[in-house]
């Protein structure tokens, strides 16, 4: 499976935000589109980071002052992003292996989207039961 | 507003597109015990299934018995079917919304991909969605015309509809003669010169997309030997690292038997199967009438991508294969509707988790959604589009709750009905489909086949007796 197939169901809109916000705006954001993480992107959009509900909350812990921080204090800067034709399995490896659970996708230059292991993990579970049932139905048959 | 979803006021959903996705939508919407549904289904071909019907290739006849579980689906009283009637041409969508509280495209992906090399215009250059379309009796394509004179056939791509392309290429009339392949396919297929077929996959053999079942496949046909390049066979370091310290025993699999084939002595059978890896065509070449003759291949290494996905890369390295046909299999494409939002570089229905979006907003086009292929793009099998269903029927749901969704002129079964046979008085009823489906199975009885299939609208509509 392709990275591709688990954007098409995705919109295509990627929600950002620019390094010198605060986190208070980035927590809005992250509570009204209801998701995990945040791409960072500069004044020409591109990825310079990458911002986690976990960076925020692993901060808070010590520090109570995080709402008034900058976006770039927190956020993480080595950023590794994806392509459309990237294998799921493989980014979910990745993932993985490196510990970090959201992926922007670049294509061409231009930032179109980011996937989670979430989304990687739903999209993989629901091949694997598409394909159970299609063996069920071929078993069936296999009786009649 | 007025209450919908009750007895005596269903709510009405068009689903267009009677491929597997359309019937799971239909199913998953009965299932539900919240609101009274009532389904419209349209497709623009007069008989149902989609791809069940026009892409499963005619020699894996038991997966379409999966055909069965619709056949329920359409006992629901519910349940209504017009086929012969395309929306977007003989119906609009703005004319829809006048009927329905809610419309669900489940179209496919009817198109193919091209691989944008020099010479992919020349003459025996074809995409697999044509071909199969032909051996399968699509209507639309009674008169293809494909080139069976020649010796040597490539098909691009490592996919299942590669598979199976090459083994209908492969196998014998005999093989043939017993499944429901159009009669006219078998006809020329009978007569066919082809000796060798070469698969091209662009990766190594761990990254190639078909399944295991359909690689064994090719070793077991009657009359033809399957053969691997030994040197193709072998792992590249990368994939080799990257398969060792992973469980996907299904991909360790897959290598054996792709390795089983390397330098396999030919056994006499009269056709031959080459499965080649890491090369990737680069130009087809003609002759002075515009025919291809041969194809230019460049050997491909495989590198790894920041997320590390192994895509290859080509080398300086150079081969030309003759050829006489070449079959493009890298991926079927789906086609826009009018006046639905589109999202052209994927060949997608712009959606998020079903619910058509608008590109200016961003924000959901009230009562419209789409499943299966055209909004996920052309990947998965027959039942992967059962939970691609069940999460677009999911967003309808949530949002027959909150109150978004159409407010039709006319909700009524009947007006729908009329509006419907004003505009194509030659529409099939599911009922209409049923007894064609008994015709062709008869058919077939008297062959020892399991039907023979009509290929044209005009004898379905006579054979109905709507002419
Ligand atoms: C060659 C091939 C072989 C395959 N073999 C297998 C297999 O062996 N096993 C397996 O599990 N899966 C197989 N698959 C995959 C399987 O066929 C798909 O997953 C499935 O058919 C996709 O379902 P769908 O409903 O989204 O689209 P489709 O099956 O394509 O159905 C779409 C329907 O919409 C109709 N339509 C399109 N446009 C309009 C319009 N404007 N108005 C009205 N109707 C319209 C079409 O006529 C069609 O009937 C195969 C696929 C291909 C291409
Ligand atoms: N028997 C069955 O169950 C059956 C039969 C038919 C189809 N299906 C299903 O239907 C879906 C569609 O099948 P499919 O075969 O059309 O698609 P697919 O599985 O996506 O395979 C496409 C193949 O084409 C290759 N490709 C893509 N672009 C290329 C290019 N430019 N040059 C060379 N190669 C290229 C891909 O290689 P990369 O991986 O390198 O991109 C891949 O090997 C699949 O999910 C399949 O499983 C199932």
């Amino acid at each position: 499976m392709k990275v591709r197939r688990i954007l098409a169901t995705k919109g295509m809109r990627v929600i950002t935000i620019a390094p010198d916000k605060k986190i208070r705006d980035a927590v809005a954001v992250l509570a009204e589109h209801n998701i995990g993480a945040l791409v960072v992107a500069d004044a020409a959009g591109q990825p310079v980071g990458i911002l986690s509900e976990r960076d925020v909350i692993r901060k808070a812990a010590e520090n109570e002052q995080v709402f008034d921080l900058f976006v770039s204090d927190l956020m993480t800067r080595d950023v590794i992003t994806g392509m459309p034709q990237d294998d799921t399995h493989s980014v979910a490896r990745t993932m993985t292996d490196r510990h970090f659970r959201h992926m922007p996708i670049m294509d061409e230059g231009r930032l179109i989207g980011i996937v989670s292991i979430g989304d990687i993990l739903k999209a993989e579970r629901d091949q694997y039961r598409g394909e159970i049932d299609t063996l069920e139905t071929q078993i069936m048959a296999d009786k009649d | 507003m007025s209450e919908y979803g009750t007895q005596s006021n269903p709510l009405r959903v068009a689903i267009i597109g009677a491929g597997p996705t359309g019937f799971y939508t239909a199913e998953h919407l009965f299932k539900q015990k919240e609101y009274v549904v009532s389904v419209d289904m349209f497709d623009r071909l007069p008989v149902p299934f989609g791809l069940v019907r026009y892409g499963v290739a005619p020699d894996h006849q038991k997966i379409k018995s999966v055909t069965a579980v619709y056949d329920r689906i359409a006992q629901n009283p519910a349940f209504r079917f017009f086929g012969n009637v395309q929306i977007g041409k003989d119906i609009t969508v703005a004319e829809l919304r006048d009927y329905y509280h809610q419309i669900v495209f489940t179209t496919g992906a009817q198109s193919d991909r091209r691989m944008n090399i020099p010479g992919e215009d020349l003459q025996g250059s074809l995409p697999a969605t044509d071909f199969v379309a032909w051996y399968n009796g699509h209507p639309d394509f009674r008169a293809y015309d494909v080139d069976l004179s020649q010796e040597s056939v490539a098909v691009v791509g490592v996919g299942n509809v590669a598979m199976d392309v090459a083994r209908i290429l492969c196998r014998t009339p005999e093989e043939l003669a017993v499944t429901d392949i159009a009669d006219y396919a078998l006809e020329k297929l009978r007569n066919s010169n082809v000796k060798n077929v070469y698969i091209l996959g662009r990766r190594g053999p761990a990254q190639a997309a078909f399944t295991t079942p359909e690689i064994k496949e090719l070793g077991e046909m009657q009359d033809t030997d399957a053969y691997v390049e030994p040197e193709e066979a072998v792992l590249d370091p990368l994939s080799e690292a990257s398969l060792a310290d992973s469980s996907d025993r299904a991909t360790v699999k897959k290598v054996e038997v792709i390795q089983s084939y390397a330098g396999r002595p030919s056994s006499g059978k009269s056709r031959r199967l080459t499965l080649r890896f890491l090369v990737s065509p680069v130009e087809l070449i003609g002759n002075d009438e515009g025919q291809i003759v041969k194809m230019r291949i460049v050997k491909n290494k495989l590198y790894k991508t920041d997320a590390g996905s192994l895509r290859p890369k080509a080398t300086e390295e150079m081969e030309e294969i003759p050829v006489g046909l070449v079959f493009r299999a890298i991926g079927y494409r789906g086609v826009p509707i009018p006046d639905v939002p589109f999202y052209d570089s994927w060949g997608v229905i712009l959606n998020k988790q079903g619910r058509v979006i608008d590109p200016e907003t961003q924000k959901p086009v009230l009562g419209e959604y789409t499943g299966g292929w055209i909004k996920r793009g052309p990947s998965g099998v027959i039942g992967t589009n059962k939970p691609d269903a069940l999460e677009t029927v999911q967003q309808m749901l949530a949002d027959m709750a909150s109150g978004q969704v159409l407010s039709p002129e006319c909700p009524d079964a009947q007006a729908a009905s009329h509006f419907i046979a004003e505009k194509q008085p030659d529409y099939f009823s599911y009922d209409d489909w049923l007894k064609l489906d008994a015709l062709e199975v008869a058919n077939g009885k008297a062959q020892g086949r399991p039907r023979v299939k009509f290929t044209s609208v005009a004898d379905m509509l006579t054979a109905v007796g709507k002419r």
